[in-house]
């Protein structure tokens, strides 16, 4: 071990795996019309498991994960962002969504090649106040896309504590499930199939609970993944979390993370020191995850990363660990309205949806990571770029200091590269580090 | 009594308030958006209040309500930071944008009160399933209220409250009609001042203001030229100062509008049916939409904005909306778009807390001589 070094490293086995599983999404979206497939478009949180009732070969895009991966491009987020800005929408909204539009209104910006891949329809859904309206934009423009949303705004939900979603909430998401089902059937031509959709339901319960867990080995120190390396994990459930070619891919980082977790390999061979971040990061300057390892930091993850695609309960011991799936609870489906509740009830319980009924949910739940993940401290990202992600995360600040968890702050941008002042930021953690007693190893 | 009493209503809201508390010794609840069910509170004898900013620069929220989200939210969770509303005895919020809701939340973090409610309100309201979604979700705020009161609401309590907000309704559509004449006998100012009293007052006493208004208002006769006919467009908006500048330095009128402190809070009734849950779900479901809550193609409340502007006779629109409002900037250029094509000019204004009146009357009057295609050489 070099100098510093306190713990053994080596890279990730199964990174290829996962992004190589990444590239293969983009390009099955773009070129599955060549095979007779369908394509459309939606939010990473649309409930997806119900298009694979209408077959395998069915490709979808998902619009944050899209954004995220044209702003890692400064260049084509920027030609992006400016059409957009030409067209007359206000800077101040969604960077995934500027970027998104920009994309479909300008040439050749799809990052795999050629132009956007325009989708045979949308099927989104709705909790933030961007998400149905982010596709009502884009039908202004391509008004010869169907489009369907379905409102999941119907309450808080986490599961294992006194927050509980009420019945008829649930059944409020089922059934406009439902009627997006023959929704589906009707725009496409495609006769729907209960088997597929079923099948669907518990694929998702699969990955997002063992993403879950997953997220729960990172509780060992030293923390056998940092934060930059989830973000290439965590975005195959953003893709496609109904899939079933995830799911092997999943078992297989389950796996190799809990190899490295029995052989104490550390991601961050220097840990002194465990943070988490909070929203999505500014995704040209992910060289600040790089900057903490100069001091011996590890930012195991965060709320975002556990809870945008992984699904949690409180075990029975207390801690946090991926929520049990349903026919371990003797819930079997059998029908295509037993699927769809599971899949609303699912849902509805994401970490990421709770805040946006109140901050005091968040607050428990990083409350909560912060102790069992041992943590040291936490840098929120004040996000210019994400009303949805960024609400009530001042509250969190508050509630995080009343708690005794060191909380830095920084403001930025996940997308749009002229909200971020990289010097002032590194400045920032210099001075959080500093508080924390820490030092440069390099 | 004159327009007066309105305006006198808005600008002492919070004695007008006090006094009437101490009057009436009835509860009251502050409510952050006109998605409130204010039915249910009447029905409990609870006046509902709502809570809005003041329009004056403030140094409390920073703590509180990251700098990206709008001045109003900001402003309005000022009022609560700054003791304002210390007469409310509880706080609610029927689930709108994400911006109003950080200032409930903010409040019910740090304000103390006797009771606070979050009620899910549908956003996708167009849904066959939003109906019986929220008339659920009201059964549940009205069983809240009984357990916080302990008296029992009963269904004639509901057509009490019904009946309240239906006269409101009907009054100031009756108002709005006589904005149709060639010369409105009520500016668009004073139009304002009412539903705001509205919003403030105990609606049991504007009831009764509004039908005096009324009366007055059908053979008034108003010593100013009507000039130009405008519509303004977009977010909350109690920029009285604004308006005021546009009337009586400009001199053009706002014969209509379309935003929440205007037409939006009042346009449809009640529908009476046996259910009275249902028929409040069908009120709030059917009502001209928040943007937040419209995801029609075309948008309904485009639809239903120019309808009024080609009913109201209006030759121009304003929209304006405030800094960092989404909704309202997702809809903003589907707007001007199909407001230019229906042969109606818009001019756009973003807002802040304060007005700045120099900046905004110049672009108003440049826009109102385009308008008037005033050769000016």
């Amino acid at each position: 071990m070099s100098k510093g070094q306190l713990y053994p490293t080596e890279p990730l086995k199964t990174w290829g795996l996962a992004k190589q599983a990444r590239e293969d999404f983009y390009l099955d979206y773009r070129d599955c019309h060549a095979k007779g497939g369908i394509r459309w478009a939606g939010g990473a949180w649309a409930l997806d498991a119900l298009t694979y009732g209408l077959g395998d070969d069915v490709f979808s895009i998902t619009s944050e994960p899209y954004g995220a991966s044209c702003a890692f491009n400064k260049d084509i987020a920027m030609k992006c962002m400016m059409t957009t800005e030409k067209y007359g929408y206000a800077r101040d909204l969604c960077a995934y969504m500027r970027i998104y539009w920009g994309s479909v209104l300008t040439k050749g910006t799809y990052p795999w090649g050629g132009d956007y891949p325009i989708p045979d329809f949308i099927y989104q859904d709705h909790i933030c106040c961007s998400h149905a309206k982010w596709y009502q934009v884009i039908v202004d423009h391509e008004p010869q896309i169907p489009m369907t949303c379905i409102d999941v705004a119907a309450g808080p939900f986490m599961p294992g504590t006194d927050v509980k979603i009420k019945p008829h909430a649930v059944k409020y998401v089922a059934d406009q499930m439902l009627e997006a089902a023959e929704w589906l059937e009707k725009t496409t031509g495609r006769k729907f199939d209960d088997e597929k959709f079923i099948e669907a339901v518990k694929t998702e319960c699969v990955n997002t609970s063992l993403w879950a867990d997953i997220c729960a080995l990172n509780k060992a120190v030293p923390a056998p993944i940092d934060e930059k390396t989830m973000y290439s994990l965590y975005v195959l459930n953003t893709l496609c979390k109904a899939n079933k070619r995830i799911t092997p891919v999943l078992k297989e980082v389950y796996e190799d993370v809990k190899d490295r977790v029995a052989r104490g390999i550390a991601a961050v061979p220097n840990e002194k020191a465990r943070i988490m971040s909070d929203t999505q990061p500014p995704w040209g300057f992910l060289k600040v995850f790089r900057y903490l390892e100069r001091y011996g930091v590890v930012s195991i993850g965060s709320l975002y990363t556990f809870g945008l695609m992984g699904i949690w309960e409180v075990k029975e011991d207390g801690t946090w660990g991926g929520r049990t799936l349903p026919w371990e609870k003797g819930v079997e489906i059998k029908t295509r309205e037993q699927a769809a509740y599971v899949n609303a009830d699912w849902n509805l319980s994401k970490p990421e949806f709770q805040h946006f009924y109140h901050p005091k949910y968040k607050t428990r739940m990083m409350s909560r990571i912060a102790k069992e993940w041992k943590l040291d401290g936490v840098m929120l990202h004040y996000n210019r770029g994400c009303e949805g992600l960024s609400l009530g995360i001042a509250e969190n600040r508050l509630g995080l200091l009343k708690a005794g968890v060191p909380v830095m702050t920084f403001e930025g941008n996940m997308g749009d590269e002229r909200e971020f002042d990289e010097v002032a930021t590194m400045a920032r953690i210099d001075a959080f580090m500093e508080t924390l007693g820490l030092k440069k190893d390099y | 009594m004159g327009m007066e009493v309105f305006k006198d209503i808005y600008e002492n809201r919070h004695k007008y308030q006090k006094e009437w508390k101490e009057k009436t010794g009835s509860k009251m609840i502050g409510y952050f958006c006109t998605y409130a069910p204010e039915e249910i509170m009447y029905a409990a004898d609870i006046i509902p209040v709502r809570i809005l900013g003041s329009h004056e620069p403030q140094n409390v929220t920073e703590p509180h309500i990251f700098g990206m989200y709008c001045p109003f939210c900001r402003d309005v969770l000022a009022q609560g930071l700054k003791g304002r509303y210390d007469y409310l005895d509880g706080i609610m919020i029927a689930q709108s944008c994400l911006h109003v809701r950080q200032a409930y939340t903010s409040w019910d973090l740090h304000i103390p009160v006797g009771f606070s409610y979050y009620l899910p309100m549908p956003h996708r309201v167009t849904n066959a399933g939003a109906k019986p979604f929220l008339r659920q979700e009201l059964i549940d705020f009205k069983n809240a209220i009984e357990a916080w009161t302990g008296k029992t609401i009963l269904p004639e309590d509901i057509d009490k409250g019904i009946e309240i907000l239906n006269t409101t309704r009907r009054l100031l559509r009756q108002v709005w009609d006589l904005r149709k004449a060639e010369n409105p006998p009520i500016t668009g100012q004073e139009a304002i001042y009412m539903v705001l009293a509205c919003q403030f007052g105990d609606k049991r006493e504007v009831n009764k203001l509004l039908e005096e208004a009324l009366n007055e208002l059908k053979t008034r006769k108003i010593d100013r030229e009507t000039g130009n006919r405008l519509m303004i467009i977009g977010s909350e908006d109690d920029d009285i100062a604004f308006i005021n500048m546009v009337e009586t330095i400009c001199g053009a009128t706002f014969v209509m509008e379309d935003h929440c402190t205007g037409s939006r809070y009042f346009w449809n009734q009640v529908v009476p049916q046996e259910d009275r849950y249902a028929a409040l779900a069908a009120r709030y479901c059917e009502r001209p939409p928040c943007p937040t809550k419209d995801w029609a193609q075309p948008r309904d409340r485009l639809v239903w904005a120019l309808d009024m502007a080609k009913q109201w006779g209006v030759e121009g629109a304003i929209i304006v909306q405030q800094k960092f409002c989404d909704p309202h900037e997702l809809d903003i250029p589907a707007f001007r778009k199909a407001f230019e094509a229906a042969g109606i000019p818009t001019l756009f204004l973003e807002f802040d807390v304060t007005v700045p009146l120099g900046p905004f009357r110049i672009r108003v009057d440049a826009f109102l001589e385009m308008l008037r295609q005033e050769d000016l050489f």
